[in-house]
């Protein structure tokens, strides 16, 4: 059943629930965030509407930095930034920051361990119409791999604002990942939010699977534990918003109980989310594993909605997925 | 002002002493880069015992002028130059790319106080230095930002993205130091990939260009005092160095980019520098 004590969404399951993009969480997010230390500089790669940068830009001019169309520069501005004491969040593209920039990310602020805030947007299949050039889907992968990276992959608009004003006050470099399309607010502002900490939307006395579901896809998730109770499978949906450093303990309580896990993410599922739980539970509690994300494949243009179906990742296709896990569990 | 000949002596023989820990240091290294930190000695004996506003006792004092170093590769003329500087003892030099080291291989700012950014993988040190500039004049702070770079890097792409962002911001109290050796791993620059025009490229961009001789204490300083006087744009300085720098059978020879003397090698070596190439005496001669 729903977990009451999260104070989630009164309309979690209508029709009209209400639907914002995690990139709205950034711009509000960056303003609260800028409010409240004037240190906070946006960095934007001339995609400052599409960001949500100009939010931020229109409340603080002299805090915004435009870039230009340039990616490298733009990681190794921010390191500058921030070694002169600046807290800055530089946003474009995931599949241009981190993926044109990997390498300034990894050395100048990385390695150099510096507080900056990368922000990935567009990122994953539902970026829809523009096609597999643009819907990064391995940037949770190149990014948890760096030592002293923080990664966080919000479920929904709202907690994308809590996340960026989080990040704001966590030190050392942070990577958050955004979505374009609008997607289900099933989080309020009173829902709990903390970076490293797991969330039960779902929970049950006797599951007999776990979802472990990150970002905006966890309201999927959602949505097949209810169908999966009324045919009689009680379930447990974990949304893992921080991928890095993993809730450890939330985890090991969800699969202890439940025996065996499906993963969910909008990524590529070689490296991703689900690697990640898989190796932690491989030397902690290893329970037999279904990984749901896009199969070493890129994405295509496309409707999102068309595109996560296409991809096997709906609600549908974890429900399935969940019940399939099931039937073969020993 | 001018520097009075003795001052001009002072450095150079501050400059020798740091080509005499570099040999050092890397015959006891066993590995490292030769013709770099030789080529860029005389510039780093004039940044720390003249033009910078720095403490040794107190690496990270805010008011410090910020030396970027982008080709990390010659951090050994850095690492000598801030041991002559009085940031730690010389003999530490000796442990440079050794397990356990503050000095590694290649410049890391969390290991070693003083340090300003993390660097080594090119291309990137004018984008920081950029950053760090751009950070300051937000702040209305007073001090300067010098960013050293090797020739051989403008190659890389992401420095021009960082000259056409200090350009447009005109960050003057950004000065820029390119160490024109004309050589890289693979030959001369000219031949891998031709970077002339270089000064007219940068000055398309909207900087302030001048050259200089980079073995030249008076003129680089002249040059420098000079960028300090340019409020429109950031400064470059095209530094023509030498590679090799004080050991004359291996100046201008790229193969000793990338490779330390051997110890009998590094005895001649330090001989040449000691003995100025045998017109001076001097008791290890």
């Amino acid at each position: 059943m729903l977990n009451s004590d999260l104070k989630l969404s009164a309309s979690i399951f209508a029709d009209d629930i209400e639907k914002a993009s995690t990139r709205d969480g950034f711009g509000k997010g960056t303003i609260e965030a800028g409010k409240n230390d004037p240190r906070i500089v946006v960095l934007c790669a001339d995609l400052a509407e599409s960001t949500r940068a100009e939010w931020f830009q229109k409340e603080f001019p002299d805090r915004f930095v435009e870039m230009g169309v340039a990616e490298q520069n733009m990681a190794a501005v921010a390191a500058g930034m921030a070694n002169a004491g600046k807290i800055p969040f530089m946003a474009s593209y995931a599949a241009f920051n981190p993926g044109r920039n990997y390498e300034q990310i990894r050395t100048t602020i990385a390695l150099n361990h510096v507080s900056v805030k990368i922000c990935g947007m567009h990122a994953g299949v539902s970026v829809g119409p523009d096609g597999a050039t643009h819907q990064m889907l391995e940037d949770i992968g190149l990014m948890r791999m760096l030592p002293g990276m923080t990664v966080i992959v919000p479920g929904d608009a709202e907690e994308a604002r809590k996340a960026v004003v989080a990040a704001a006050t966590t030190d050392g470099p942070v990577y958050i990942r955004f979505g374009r399309t609008a997607t289900p607010v099933f989080t309020t502002s009173e829902t709990p939010f903390q970076i490293g900490k797991a969330i039960t939307l779902w929970e049950s006395n006797a599951p007999k699977v776990a979802i472990l579901s990150t970002g905006s896809l966890s309201y999927s998730a959602l949505i097949a534990a209810r169908a999966l109770s009324e045919s009689g499978i009680e379930s447990i949906v974990l949304h893992v918003p921080t991928v890095k450093p993993l809730d450890e303990k939330a985890i090991l309580d969800a699969v202890q109980s439940a025996g065996c896990v499906v993963t969910v993410e909008e990524h590529q599922a070689a490296g991703g989310f689900g690697s990640v739980i898989a190796e932690f539970l491989s030397q902690h509690h290893p329970v037999p594993m279904r990984l749901l994300g896009v199969m070493d494949t890129f994405g295509q243009s496309g409707e999102p909605d068309q595109l996560l179906k296409h991809y096997g990742l709906d609600a549908i296709h974890i429900e399935e997925a969940a019940r399939a896990l099931v039937s073969i569990k020993v | 002002m001018s520097l009075s000949d003795e001052q001009v002596r002072a450095l150079e023989t501050k400059a020798e002493a740091i080509r005499e820990t570099i040999i050092q240091m890397l015959v006891e290294a066993k590995s490292g880069h030769t013709a770099g930190p030789l080529g860029m000695a005389d510039i780093f004996a004039a940044f720390y015992f003249n033009i910078l506003n720095h403490r040794s006792d107190n690496p990270g004092w805010e008011e410090r002028d910020r030396l970027i170093l982008s080709n990390g590769h010659i951090c050994p003329v850095r690492y000598a130059a801030m041991a002559h500087a009085g940031y730690f003892p010389v003999e530490e030099c000796l442990t440079l790319r050794k397990f356990g080291s503050r000095l590694q291989g290649h410049p890391e700012r969390l290991r070693l106080p003083g340090l300003e950014t993390t660097s080594g993988p090119l291309g990137e040190g004018l984008s920081q230095a950029s950053g760090i500039a751009y950070a300051l004049k937000m702040d209305d702070k007073k001090q300067r930002v010098y960013c050293l770079m090797s020739d051989g890097e403008q190659e890389e792409g992401n420095i021009w993205e960082a000259v056409m962002f200090a350009g447009k911001y005109k960050l003057h109290n950004l000065t820029a130091v390119m160490d024109r050796n004309n050589i890289q791993i693979d030959g001369m620059t000219e031949d891998v990939m031709p970077l002339e025009p270089v000064a007219d490229k940068y000055r398309a961009f909207n900087w302030h260009v001048l050259e200089v001789d980079g073995h030249n204490m008076r003129q680089f300083i002249e040059a420098v005092d000079e960028a300090k006087t340019i409020v429109e744009k950031p400064t470059l300085i095209i530094a023509h160095t030498i590679p090799g720098k004080g050991v004359p059978e291996i100046e201008f020879d790229y193969r000793w980019h990338g490779k330390p003397p051997t110890p009998e090698e590094g005895k001649r070596f330090l001989k040449e520098i000691r003995t100025m190439n045998g017109k001076v005496p001097h008791e290890y001669a």
